[in-house]
């Protein structure tokens, strides 16, 4: 059982390029932050180094993190651009029982992670509801689609901060 | 019924109106499709079962459309599942009957402002006979709401379209 | 010489009875053998986590509720201890007991449930109306302490909503005692019945490795025979101080990881949770439940990620805080959500009639895989 401090040491000695820092403010459990191309070696690293085995991926989640500047568009809604999309890993062992969380962060305007469905197939739903939900794209995802909303949905990623909700859905009208 | 009782004791002969002929053969077996949705759901479930028993009003569910007499909409109903539920609403042979069960059913319930996905109200795609009110309605309202819909059908005639 | 064959494609759901809500399965066919499921869902997607960034903290517990339907004490439980970690408050001695005993109850009335449609799915009627005959007395206990039957929004942040009734403890106590034999009584009509097992024993084995790497959790993954419990592993609450034990899968009838494995612990883990409420439902110290309630709820900047053993498997909650009143983003790991991920999986090779056997054995609640 490690602590996520010696995790970190761990990974940076072995990625020093790909770890970006660790932020381990109170009250958050300590965060890793992962260059997003190379998410996909570190989590294969995680699972399979005899001393972290990190076998389970607990929840993957989208984040918006609105931290760009709001713009008005042509209709007079805010709209945020710039800043960045979020994606966390909450990782487990279930053998040596420690837990680490991982952030990678993406620009907004092109949001691209790597996928780690070859590493834990949890990460399959997942990865297609941060799509879905934020419009994260996993690269290499083998069946990238929506899935919790409806397929021909095109009104764009209902939990971006900056959403708006369309007038009707096939005839049916969506506001209250 | 109080029908039928004295043209029994009398002999074999029954007389009676068509009208209230049909509509108490209707009203005693409103077979409903066998379908849930949400929450609601789990108490229509509770409702058949053993302590409320609906089967002593003649609901049984039928879990094919085309042998159901009434949809007891359980619970919210999502933009993806509005259009696959007026197709089984069309599915179902005339007279047909709606139970709209619960406030999600009817009006959106506590989705009704951020729900992006919600159809705030069954009755924008399918006409609805029985609102149900409650956060899920207990047992007692959905037979309550069971009761008045047999009321409805006790005033309907053959003279006029039902739906 | 071989005749040439192709599959077919049958759409199951997403109005069918034994899909438990609105799941669609869309099966590919080899004659009668599944080659492939492909499962369709969101049907039932209520927006709960843009409905949690809108809403202030204690405003989300009742949509928590209505995630996990069938486990809503257990919903408040997980977010409520989500929230009290981020705000850094202590909860009373009185109210970690009264949570831990709504929280076992809980399970019992959500395996009731579960082993009644598992049973009515593959024909046996009987069960289902004997088990909500007894899920019924649970519902009412918790009626009598929150007025509510289904969704409880019981468990606040930093208390509860109401105190119990002075007949809770008396009435618990005989519920216990009234429901220690019917267990007996369910293993002699179902579970042990030679067509019951004909029906579950044997299909949908679900290997250790997979269940692990598929993130799958609960009596479903205990099923397999890892004695994996989130309230012994990552302990929470109070359950450090109660004695029971984890049920796994031994096989007793087939293989190791199959449908009636995961069925049958179920079944044990009811006689588990008996077991905690026993022991908790004596000691309940005195106090008041709303004493550590605080009036207005902001947390500090900042990310938590709780879980808890949910009736299904893992539930966690990951909330993140940016100091004002409401949460800035609450994302639910739903048990069942993961769980049926590894449903296709498990289906391959098996007839059309075993989907159901199936479905019914990991238990998914619609709400929750939806969220």
């Amino acid at each position: 059982m490690k602590n996520p401090e010696e995790i970190f040491e761990l990974l940076k000695k072995e990625f020093p390029e790909a770890i970006l820092g660790i932020d381990k403010e109170a009250p958050t459990e300590p965060i890793i932050l992962i260059d997003p191309p190379q998410i996909k070696t570190i989590s294969l690293f995680l699972r399979d180094n005899p001393e972290l085995r990190f076998d389970s991926l607990m929840v993957l989640s989208g984040v918006d993190d609105a931290n760009g500047t709001k713009v008005k568009d042509e209709d007079g809604t805010d709209v945020i651009s710039g800043g960045t999309l979020s994606v966390y890993y909450h990782l487990h062992s279930v053998y040596l029982k420690h837990k680490i969380t991982l952030k990678v962060s993406t620009p907004r305007g092109n949001p691209q992670v790597e996928s780690v469905y070859n590493v834990w197939r949890t990460s399959d739903w997942h990865e297609r509801e941060a799509f879905d939900m934020y419009g994260i794209i996993f690269l290499n995802h083998p069946d990238l689609r929506r899935i919790l909303m409806p397929y021909d949905w095109n009104a764009g990623y209902p939990l971006r901060k900056d959403y708006k909700n369309p007038e009707f859905y096939q005839g049916m009208k969506v506001p209250y | 019924m109080g029908l039928l009782d004295k043209e029994f004791s009398d002999g074999n002969v029954v007389i009676a109106k068509v009208d209230d002929l049909f509509n108490w053969a209707r009203l005693s077996s409103v077979w409903q499709l066998g379908f849930g949705l949400a929450c609601c759901a789990i108490e229509m479930m509770a409702t058949s079962a053993s302590h409320y028993d609906f089967d002593r009003f003649g609901v049984i569910p039928r879990n094919t459309p085309r042998q159901a007499d009434a949809i007891i909409i359980s619970g919210t109903v999502t933009l993806k599942m509005a259009t696959r539920i007026k197709r089984l609403y069309e599915q179902i042979p005339d007279p047909k009957y709606i139970i709209s069960m619960g406030s999600c059913a009817n009006c959106g319930g506590p989705y009704w402002e951020h729900g992006y996905h919600v159809l705030k109200g069954i009755d924008r795609v399918i006409p609805v006979d029985v609102y149900v009110p409650g956060c899920p309605p207990r047992p007692e309202a959905l037979l309550e709401g069971l009761l008045k819909l047999q009321e409805k059908i006790r005033n309907e005639s053959l003279r006029k379209k039902t739906v | 010489m071989a005749l040439k064959t192709e599959t077919m494609i049958l759409n199951m759901g997403p109005q069918h009875p034994s899909t438990h809500g609105v799941l669609r399965l869309e099966l590919e066919l080899d004659g009668e053998l599944i080659v492939n499921v492909k499962p369709h869902i969101g049907y039932l997607h209520r927006c709960f986590e843009k409905h949690a960034e809108a809403m202030s903290y204690p405003q989300v517990i009742p949509y928590t509720d209505r995630m996990d339907y069938l486990a809503s004490m257990y919903n408040n439980f997980g977010y409520v201890i989500a929230v009290e970690k981020l705000l850094g408050i202590q909860v009373p001695e009185r109210v970690e007991y009264i949570r831990v005993i709504m929280g076992e109850l809980q399970r019992i009335a959500s395996h009731l449930v579960a082993i009644g449609t598992n049973g009515l799915d593959i024909g046996a009627f009987t069960p289902f109306l004997y088990l909500f005959r007894d899920r019924e007395k649970i519902l009412s206990l918790f009626e009598m302490t929150c007025g509510a039957r289904l969704l409880y929004n019981y468990m606040w942040v930093g208390g509860l909503s109401h105190d119990i009734h002075p007949d809770f403890v008396r009435l618990t106590k005989e519920f216990i005692n009234y429901f220690r034999p019917t267990i007996t009584e369910l293993n002699n009509l179902l579970t042990f019945n030679k067509i019951f097992i004909e029906r579950t024993a044997n299909i949908g084995v679900l290997p250790l490795d997979t269940a692990i790497n598929y993130g799958v959790t609960g009596p479903s993954l205990r099923g397999s025979g890892l004695a994996f419990d989130i309230r012994k592993e990552d302990t929470y609450s109070i359950y450090d101080r109660f004695d029971f034990e984890i049920p796994v899968g031994q096989g007793l009838v087939g293989t190791v990881g199959d449908s009636w494995d995961r069925y049958y612990v179920r079944i044990l883990e009811m006689e588990q949770s008996l077991r905690i409420i026993e022991q908790a439902i004596d000691q309940i110290p005195d106090g008041d439940v709303k004493a550590a309630i605080p009036k207005r709820i902001k947390p500090p900047k900042g990310t938590v990620y709780t879980r808890v053993e949910n009736p299904r498997g893992e539930l966690g909650y990951f909330i993140i805080s940016d100091g004002n009143l409401n949460p800035f983003r609450v994302k639910v790991r739903a048990p069942s959500f993961v769980n049926l991920e590894v449903f296709g999986e498990l289906c391959k090779g098996h007839l059309v009639a075993d989907v159901i056997a199936i479905l019914g054995s990991i238990d998914i609640v619609l709400g929750e895989v939806d969220r």
